[in-house]
């Protein structure tokens, strides 16, 4: 009694502790540094985006412009939802947002845009190497009218824009890189002509910002850049943003039921097919878990099919997209989120699901998992270690609240505003 | 003139193997691992034997014979004494040619350098008089002093110990409880007839033992002849000045690169230089030195952190759950009466496995990384509790075994009889309802 007394009193010593530590580091209100004129290429912003660059993109524009940066953001301007720039909330009114008439769309596969593109007679090209290379080229139009120090552009379908821009303006040039083809492949054959896209960008950089240490290592092995010319920079979570959530599932909780999360696209980069397999073994432990599947992708029939096959289909929830607001709530009812990604650059979505408070279990095959150091990590591969975590946790109320809570506390240290600082840094290398 | 007590405290403790839920059931055996380097109790004490017991043990073997009043003592935990026995004898036998000399004293512990004086009692005393009947077994010497798992301490635990019969006991010299007093004196402790206290002496213990290879402390490189001024400018104002340490210090801790090897052989020589010093045993520190006043210690008090208090152990939900739950077995286990159940049982009480589940300098990566063979915390109770169970799961089988054969032998007898006893006893309570509801 008085020794588990003792236990949780000096817990709460150690979480306040920790808490006065990382805030300690939260963003200082500093001089705004030299007000560096950015043209920053990308290719969404939430709430239209598909997955963690669109955020990535917006917060890093958001916490550059607060420490005094103007930026420019160029985007490819989608066909059948109108972007509404207008109502895009940026702290600072320093930032203008362009346009491009184009119907480009994030993490789309070749295959997938030619469906998707109506061509009923429009200025499009069906192709979508093609459209990007003309997105590139409208960039350089806007490269001559606007004024600006550097040019920034993120991930590959604005690299050509970025090339195009710098041709024109002989502006440094940074390219940043959230994943590349090797990663969206799930390190299965990739295509040759983004490969190609993807080298062009690196070599007519003048500085490299890549999101980890393990995508900056697949840079220097697979594109044969220099080290020397790449920076790492983590993404970060704005913690602020993490609000309080209605829980979802009130139904299943109240009947006993655990629950297991995965969230993203159910492409072969995510590992939807190893989280379904733990799931078997799972089931077998604890058959009152219930697993959700929250995203969609190219890989969501043959998940499905594998649940029937293996006989859970009762256990696994398919739920489709999801708006950030449900997203929040789904994250507050998991008893544990999992990210088995077979090649996870960073993995923004494990800070979210740390940040409410979520026990997480991520891939070592991943950037985030530079960063983080309460949460489990597995291969991605290793099905049986997956699903011995995902029990443990379960079972083990002790193991569950620890990650809890000392994970939301420790990913405080994560903020964009280091971010920004760093890519400032990095700026003042080419500048 | 101030006499100099080392005291080592030696231990290794039977680390859990990568144990998962799928080898609940199947494999009873937690600690043995060949598959994996970090986690294999063999390669470690190997390891650890070359580094630092073996040498250690010769550089004392031969101060011991070059200087006759040069003496030293250790505790030995009974889980690193069964794992030199099953691993490395020769160390045994290097220990052994120690004591020979008469002029090493060793000190009685947990056999299984556990937290039970926090948990059962019972257990506790078990497991002292186990290591007792080992050092006597091994040694031919029986221990008058005695040292809790990692300088845990308090009134409670000094008052047990004495009615044990031991004469002394160690603790740490910690500021937050000795204020003024000066931890080189000998102490009496609170509410025991007559138990002794020896304080360590944190400064001079720490110097050799965590600062002695740091660059970026200014007394940086120390030698011998330094270290020796120091302890001689304690003349006057002190009887023993403890030097209580981790015995793996020496090439362990302190690698042989640093030089640590050199400077305790040129060590006793130093000391010995000022004619009023010397060097005593535990034992013969408090036959020669009256104590100066009782030490009152009402919470727990040790060596470990700069907090000096159970946090190390004992300050996050996971390790008290599995501290709860490990001790919560204690009857079934006992009652089991199968020597390899409990002794897989006491091995998972090592104070160690509960060190490797703390969370409180994880992020900083400090010295708690340095001494943890598992990748985090949370894996280290993950496998802990694995083995929990199924450790759990093999006293409950024994127990139904039990049982059966019980009832085999006809005792099912009186068991039946007094289940009739039951059931005619709920039979006449439901009748009357049943009455009154006709009615």
């Amino acid at each position: 009694m008085q020794i588990s007394r003792y236990a949780r009193k000096k817990y709460r010593d150690s979480l306040s502790a920790l808490l006065s530590k990382v805030k300690s580091f939260a963003p200082r209100q500093e001089k705004p540094l030299e007000e560096q004129k950015i043209l920053m290429f990308g290719w969404e912003l939430p709430p239209f985006n598909s997955g963690g660059l669109g955020v990535a993109c917006y917060e890093l524009a958001e916490s550059l412009s607060k420490r005094g940066s103007r930026i420019t953001f160029v985007l490819p301007k989608r066909q059948n939802i109108k972007l509404p720039f207008a109502d895009l909330v940026f702290a600072s009114d320093r930032i203008e947002i362009s346009e491009i008439d184009s119907p480009l769309r994030p993490y789309q596969t070749r295959s997938s845009y030619s469906k998707n593109v109506i061509l009923d007679g429009s200025q499009y090209d069906p192709n979508l190497i093609g459209e990007v290379v003309r997105y590139g080229k409208q960039a350089g139009k806007i490269a001559k009218k606007k004024k600006f120090d550097v040019i920034h552009a993120h991930d590959w379908l604005s690299f050509p824009a970025g090339i195009e821009a710098k041709r024109i303006s002989h502006k440094p040039l940074v390219v940043h890189v959230h994943a590349t083809e090797f990663d969206r492949s799930g390190n299965g054959p990739i295509d040759q002509r983004i490969f190609e896209i993807e080298k062009a960008g690196l070599e007519n950089a003048d500085r490299v910002i890549t999101v980890s240490q393990f995508t900056k290592n697949r840079i220097i092995k697979e594109y044969g850049v220099n080290s020397n010319k790449i920076d790492v920079v983590h993404n970060g979570i704005n913690a602020a943003k993490v609000a309080e959530a209605q829980k979802s599932f009130k139904k299943l909780k109240a009947n006993g039921k655990k629950i297991v999360l995965f969230l993203g696209r159910i492409t072969i980069q995510k590992g939807p097919d190893y989280f379904i397999q733990a799931a078997k073994k799972v089931i077998k432990f604890k058959p009152n878990t219930i697993f959700i599947m929250a995203g969609s992708g190219d890989m969501e029939k043959q998940v499905i099919n594998q649940t029937a096959y293996l006989g859970i289909s009762d256990k696994v929830v398919f739920t489709g997209f999801l708006s950030q607001e449900k997203l929040n709530s789904i994250y507050s009812s998991a008893d544990v989120y999992i990210m088995p990604s077979v090649s996870e650059p960073f993995g923004i979505v494990a800070l979210e699901a740390l940040a409410n408070k979520t026990p997480t279990i991520i891939s070592n095959q991943s950037g985030v998992s530079e960063t983080v150091k309460n949460v489990l990590k597995v291969d991605f591969w290793d099905v049986d270690e997956i699903a011995n975590k995902i029990l443990s946790v379960l079972s083990n109320k002790s193991l569950s609240q620890c990650l809890a809570d000392m994970g939301s506390i420790e990913v405080q240290d994560n903020n964009w505003d280091q971010a920004a600082a760093k890519c400032l840094q990095t700026y003042k290398k080419v500048v | 003139m101030p006499s100099v007590c080392f005291y080592f405290q030696v231990h290794q403790p039977f680390r859990v193997k990568k144990y998962t839920i799928f080898d609940i059931g199947q494999d009873h055996d937690y600690f043995e691992n060949p598959n994996l380097d970090t986690l294999d109790n063999k390669k470690i004490l190997e390891k650890v034997s070359e580094k630092c017991y073996l040498p250690a043990n010769q550089v004392f073997l031969d101060l011991l014979k070059k200087h006759p009043e040069f003496k030293i003592s250790y505790s030995i935990s009974g889980s690193l004494l069964e794992q030199f026995e099953k691993y490395k004898p020769e160390v045994i036998e290097s220990f052994q040619k120690l004591v020979e000399t008469g002029q090493v004293e060793l000190l009685d512990e947990t056999y299984y350098h556990s937290l039970s004086f926090l948990y059962s009692p019972n257990e506790f005393r078990h497991q002292v008089a186990l290591h007792q009947k080992k050092i006597q077994e091994l040694f031919g010497q029986t221990p008058k002093i005695f040292r809790n798992t990692e300088l845990i301490y308090n009134n409670a635990l000094a008052q047990e110990v004495e009615k044990m019969g031991y004469k002394g006991i160690l603790m740490e010299g910690a500021d937050h409880i000795l204020h003024w007093r000066n931890p080189n004196f000998i102490h009496k402790a609170a509410g025991t007839e007559n138990l002794k206290l020896l304080l360590r002496n944190y400064k001079l213990s720490d110097d050799i033992a965590f600062r002695f290879s740091n660059h970026d402390w200014a007394e940086h490189p120390l030698q011998a002849p330094k270290y020796g001024k120091w302890i001689s400018q304690a003349n006057g104002n002190g009887h023993v000045i403890n030097l209580f340490m981790d015995y793996e210090t020496f090439g362990e801790h302190q690698w042989e690169t640093t030089g640590i090897f050199e400077f305790l052989k040129n060590l006793p020589e130093e000391i010995l230089k000022n004619k009023d010093n010397d060097f005593v045993t535990p034992s013969e520190a408090i036959e020669r030195y009256q104590d100066t006043g009782e030490l009152d210690v009402q919470d727990y008090v040790s060596w470990a952190d700069i907090e000096r208090d159970l946090s190390a152990w004992l300050s996050n939900p996971m390790q008290n759950d599995a501290l709860k739950k490990v001790y919560s077995l204690e009857k079934e286990i006992l009652q089991s009466e199968d020597d390899q159940i409990i002794s897989d049982w006491r091995k998972l009480q090592t104070s160690d496995h509960f060190y490797y589940m703390c969370t409180k300098y994880f992020a900083d990566g400090d010295v708690h990384k340095y001494f943890n063979p598992y990748e985090s915390p949370y894996e280290a109770f993950i496998n802990y509790m694995n083995a929990l169970r199924d450790l759990k799961g093999r006293a409950k089988s024994i127990a139904s075994a039990k049982r059966k054969k019980a009832r085999k032998a006809g005792k099912t007898v009186t068991k039946s009889k007094s289940r009739k006893k039951l059931s005619s006893v709920k039979a006449s309570t439901k009748k009357p309802k049943l009455a009154k509801k006709a009615k």
